[in-house]
């Protein structure tokens, strides 16, 4: 399903889109790292990587063109099967893994995988922000470590249908520009964190059978169906919107604007929603820091009147008479 | 963030409109800040696109880089840049005042008082957002380390002359945004946002034009409905109405309008170096000239709106009075800037790529140091701040009740009065722990005592700023009935211990820092990169 649609279908089509100048700077970007057979990808990964291995002389490349996704998944795994035993360098260009989320499988495509001399396998991503006196954006870094954690987990899963099973690495290949050049310059980022991490989320995620049997009969996600009933069967799978969505979900502005429409809290942050114990709604919050509902021994609806009552004295209101008369008691 | 201002923006949901977390302005600015408003290529490191600059809100300086990837207009543009930043920073230092400054002497050792140069305001740079700082800093970095022609004859690709100069400016700035309260480098949406909460959460504040809507919306509309317009509404060319702030832009504009002109005037351009004449060279020049002021008009269109929201925001803050420390702090920029100044006419290398030991620590000493003195200055300054720290039981107010004479146990009798505070704070002070009042803009400090009556009442003991005779100063002591104001924290923050020179680095440390400066970026061979 394509949520983007979705998303444009019921009226609050998502903001993402990738500027063409990032998408060829990225490409020129990662034709230039894996030039020559991959030379200088292999000579990086040696040197971060495997210093103890015999330097790179010309590694292998595999061609794994394949048709159909299986296909090539296919041919993936055979080559990496092939590659294995042979005690040389391989790189393998954009190989497609398998790996099954919520009981679907999805397909992946890493920049690179290199197989050591040792038989043991890395995953390379190459990204096009640069790499500025050796430390890059931590941000962007981090995401960059996420994605490879999940290829780490897909290749494991290819990995544990070999005899013997070959040892997927843990760290992965950062490629990135040097400063503000194009040179690639590359760094040994450690997953295990991220890698352990998503194999639980993907261990928990509840499978895709379960969802749907939960939906009514007849719940259908087509964007050419009327605007209303194309809600009511998004609003039958439900949903916690916090603003953290806006930067990864293509259905966010639609959540966002229901979780505001039912006057939810979240929608103004997680750590807001924290604090405010029981109280869920905007209205609720209000009501009780006004002293209109909510129980008064409820240390939450404590708090709230007593920050109330502090701020309209800074503001020198009139609008909490309460306050005002505990704080100036008569002399 | 506080339960206060959670309320704060719980109510901004309620009426529509942002409401106020400041009573007054926690930033200085200046008469005449130099508003730039940047914007970068996507996927591309430290290549701008263009920029707005300028000091004057009807007359900003377009520049624009017709082609970002290459290099030789890159420079033209850092070039152009420089022409426009370097005489506006040059206007302050030359304007200095007479001050003091205490220093070791290097004879005797001894801290002697010396005469020096303040420079009497400094240049202010106003970015839109946040990340627009990151791209001042980013800058800096790339042109500070580059040679001209005269400093390297044999360099390849030599830099214009006064564009290693800029990029050592702009670290300076970009390093002093970090340091917590300075203004010489402001972020417009994290100034505004200090002062006002709106109704959507912190991560979409960031968003100036959505930011703006909820604090000043149009005549007759709600900030929600005006936010949410800033945010999305696109054109009938699939163009957002409300251009991001940048530095970066939105993809559609990238891929629907910029690509195109770029590719126009990149054909230009290789048409103009194939022309075999004279007529036929003319001709094509028109075409190029024509291309590039095409995309000139892109760039304005895009950084034009932004930079009218920037003066708008300016407006509104300064509608705001100043706070009582905010000059305080400013003079702290300007000793700052007069330094950066000192250290460029002194003809010192530009700032390393990595701090050595000491500079590191120094820089990380200053800023927790100035953090702890603006949140203690942002509530001396504002009541409503103070609230927060009440309410977190930092501070408390509330009426003298009685204020008893006591004297110290001392051989001789010094005043130490008992002050009995009525309040509906609820202060946790340890037994003996001190407490502060502002007297005059000078803290007093107490002693807590003990609580009484079920914790309404707090007993203190005065400790200072009562003179040195045996009856405490006219003024000194709270009365009865006085409304006060106390805090648990300090209001004046002491300097750390003093580290040794960078050339003294204990080898632990990694000796001291090399001298000399430090080697150029090394250059991509190709022109266009």
């Amino acid at each position: 399903m394509n949520k983007a649609t979705l998303a444009s279908a019921l009226g609050s089509p998502s903001a993402f889109g990738q500027s063409q100048f990032a998408f060829m700077r990225g490409n020129a970007f990662e034709a230039r790292v894996k030039a020559d057979g991959g030379a200088e990808l292999l000579r990086l990964v040696h040197e971060r990587l495997d210093p103890e291995a015999p330097p790179p002389k010309g590694g292998a490349v595999p061609d794994l063109g394949a048709s159909g996704p299986e296909g090539r998944t296919a041919r993936t795994a055979l080559a990496l099967r092939e590659a294995t035993g042979t005690g040389g360098w391989t790189l393998l260009d954009h190989p497609l893994l398998a790996l099954d989320v919520a009981g679907s499988p999805a397909f992946l495509e890493p920049d690179a995988v290199v197989v050591h001399p040792d038989g043991s396998w890395t995953v390379v991503e190459i990204k096009s922000f640069p790499m500025l006196d050796g430390s890059a954006d931590a941000a962007k870094v981090g995401a960059a470590a996420r994605q490879s954690a999940v290829y780490v987990l897909a290749l494991e899963q290819v990995a544990a249908h070999v005899d013997p099973a070959p040892r997927v690495r843990h760290t992965v290949l950062l490629v990135c520009p040097k400063d503000f050049s194009n040179l690639p310059t590359a760094s040994a980022v450690d997953v295990r964190k991220q890698r352990s991490v998503t194999r639980r989320q993907l261990e928990r995620l509840t499978r895709i059978e379960e969802i749907a049997d939960s939906l009514p009969e007849g719940t259908c996600f087509a964007p050419d169906l009327p605007p209303d009933r194309l809600t009511a069967a998004v609003e039958s799978v439900p949903a916690t919107y916090a603003p953290e969505c806006l930067s990864a979900c293509e259905l966010a502005f639609h959540c966002r604007d229901r979780a505001r429409a039912q006057d939810a809290v979240t929608s103004l942050g997680r750590s807001l929603r924290a604090e405010l114990g029981g109280l869920t709604t905007v209205g609720s919050v209000l009501a009780a820091a006004r002293g209109e509902s909510g129980d008064p021994d409820d240390p939450a609806v404590a708090a709230l009147r007593r920050a109330a009552a502090l701020r309209s004295e800074a503001l020198g209101g009139v609008a909490a008479p309460r306050a005002a008369a505990e704080a100036v008691p008569c002399p | 963030m506080s339960l206060i201002s959670t309320l704060a923006r719980l109510e901004a949901v309620e009426t529509g409109r942002a409401q106020p977390v400041a009573t007054v302005r926690h930033r200085h600015l200046t008469g005449r800040p130099l508003v730039c408003v940047p914007l970068t290529t996507a996927g591309e490191a430290g290549a701008p696109l263009g920029a707005l600059v300028g000091t004057d809100r009807d007359a900003p300086r377009l520049l624009v880089v017709p082609q970002p990837r290459d290099r030789d207009l890159r420079f033209a543009f850092l070039a152009e840049l420089a022409d426009v930043v370097l005489p506006y920073i040059d206007s302050y230092a030359a304007d200095v005042e007479a001050a003091e400054r205490s220093e070791t002497d290097p004879e005797t050792g001894k801290r002697v008082k010396v005469e020096v140069e303040l420079c009497a305001d400094a240049p202010q740079l106003i970015v839109p957002s946040r990340a627009g700082i990151d791209f001042v800093r980013l800058l800096g970095r790339s042109m500070r380390f580059r040679r001209t022609a005269e400093q390297d004859p044999e360099a390849p690709h030599p830099a214009p002359p006064r564009v290693p100069l800029l990029g050592r400016w702009l670290t300076h700035y970009g390093e002093r945004a970090r340091v917590p309260g300075s203004a010489l480098l402001l972020a417009l949406t994290d100034v505004l946002s200090r002062h006002w909460a709106t109704g959507q959460s912190s991560l979409e504040d960031q968003h100036l034009g959505a930011l703006l809507a909820w604090i000043d919306p149009p005549e007759g509309e709600s900030g929600a409905g005006a936010a949410l317009r800033a945010e999305l509404l696109r054109d009938g060319r699939g163009q957002l109405v409300c251009p991001p702030a940048g530095p970066a832009t939105d993809p559609a504009f990238d891929n629907k309008l910029l690509a195109p002109a770029i590719e126009r005037y990149d054909r230009a351009r290789t048409a103009l170096a194939a022309a075999e004449d004279g007529v036929e060279a003319d001709d094509r020049l028109g075409e190029l000239t024509a291309a590039e002021q095409h995309i000139r008009e892109l760039v304005a269109s895009r950084t034009r709106p932004t930079w009218d929201a920037v003066w708008q925001g300016l407006d509104l803050l300064r509608a705001l009075p100043e706070g009582g420390h905010a000059a305080d702090r400013w003079t702290r920029d300007r000793w700052s800037f007069t330094g950066h100044r000192d250290r460029v006419l002194a003809g010192e290398p530009p700032q390393p790529r990595r701090d050595d030991a000491v500079t590191a620590a120094n820089k990380l000493a200053t800023r927790e140091r100035e953090q702890a003195r603006l949140e203690a200055q942002e509530a001396l300054d504002d009541p409503l701040v103070m609230a927060g720290r009440r309410l977190a039981g930092e501070a408390f107010a509330g009426e003298v009740t009685d204020v008893v004479m006591a004297y110290g146990e001392g051989r001789r009798p010094v005043p130490r009065p008992l002050v009995t505070v009525r309040t509906d704070d609820r202060p946790q002070p340890a037994e003996r722990a001190r407490v502060y009042r502002s007297l005059g803009g000078r803290p007093q400090a107490a002693e807590f005592v003990g609580h009484e009556d079920d914790g309404a009442l707090v007993v203190l003991r005065i400790v200072d700023k009562m003179g040195r005779g045996k009856e405490p100063e006219p003024g000194s002591l709270p009365e009865k009935g006085d409304r006060v104001c106390f805090t648990l924290f300090e209001h004046e923050q002491r300097g750390g211990a003093k580290l040794p020179d960078p050339e003294e680095t204990p080898w632990t440390h990694g000796g001291p820092p090399g001298d000399g400066s430090p080697p150029p970026d090394a250059v991509t061979e190709e022109d266009v990169l």
